[in-house]
């Protein structure tokens, strides 16, 4: 049953690299800014799952909220900086 | 086998597979607002389901509770997070995506390429 977590971790590790395309080649900051949340939010669940595959699941879930705090605010900051200039690129 | 490990692992690859379409619905896209889209309610639903079946994995342990506590956060903060990225993407003037020779909106004289883009998405009475 533990092979069923390192698959897993496999998995989620190929997925988060998918969301790189849009960061490297996204037209404006906020698709890159976009693409960045969604490498933030892949990697908690994989923190989590690499967590259950060493068997320190509680260590691995306090470092997990905490990147859910990191990654939040700094979508949050990164949204109120940008609102007051003009995006450059893209359509 | 105990049946909250399968319940559990079934549960854990929905997860996956929503985290999966929000990748692909980030990459395939054609603009800003429909990437957020994408990404904003599959990710959020994966993280959610992924959490659920660890919770169902581990019982009721002191580590389930912390894993609910992580399940609500991020339901709350992912789409505030994502409203908060397009509102400031609108705000910028950042345009949204047209099919060609689309019929133009209300309030909008000639066509869509000429149009302002808060008289297309803004209120009037807005703030």
């Amino acid at each position: 049953m533990d092979k069923y977590f390192v698959y897993l971790g496999v998995v989620l590790a190929v997925i988060i690299f998918i969301p790189l395309y849009r960061i490297l080649r996204g037209p404006t900051l906020f698709d890159r800014m976009l693409g960045a949340g969604a490498v933030g939010t892949k990697t908690m669940v994989l923190i989590i799952v690499i967590g259950l595959v060493f068997n320190r699941l509680d260590m691995f879930i306090d470092i997990t909220l905490a990147y859910a705090v990191l990654n939040f605010i700094g979508t949050i900051a990164v949204a109120k900086y940008l609102a007051a200039s003009k995006p450059r690129g893209g359509r | 086998m105990a049946w909250n490990f399968v319940l559990g692992n079934i549960i854990v690859s929905a997860g996956a597979f929503f985290l999966l379409v929000g990748s692909v619905g980030l990459v395939r896209l054609p603009d800003f607002y429909s990437r957020a889209h994408a990404t904003g309610k599959s990710d959020t639903l994966g993280v959610i389901l992924t959490t659920l079946g660890l919770i169902v994995h581990e019982g009721l342990t002191l580590n389930s509770l912390k894993l609910a506590l992580l399940l609500v956060f991020v339901g709350l903060t992912s789409p505030a997070g994502t409203h908060a990225l397009t509102r400031a993407a609108l705000r910028a003037g950042l345009r949204p995506w047209f099919k060609r020779d689309a019929p133009a909106p209300q309030g909008c004289p000639t066509d869509v390429d000429s149009c302002p883009v808060e008289d297309i998405l803004e209120p009037k009475d807005d703030d």
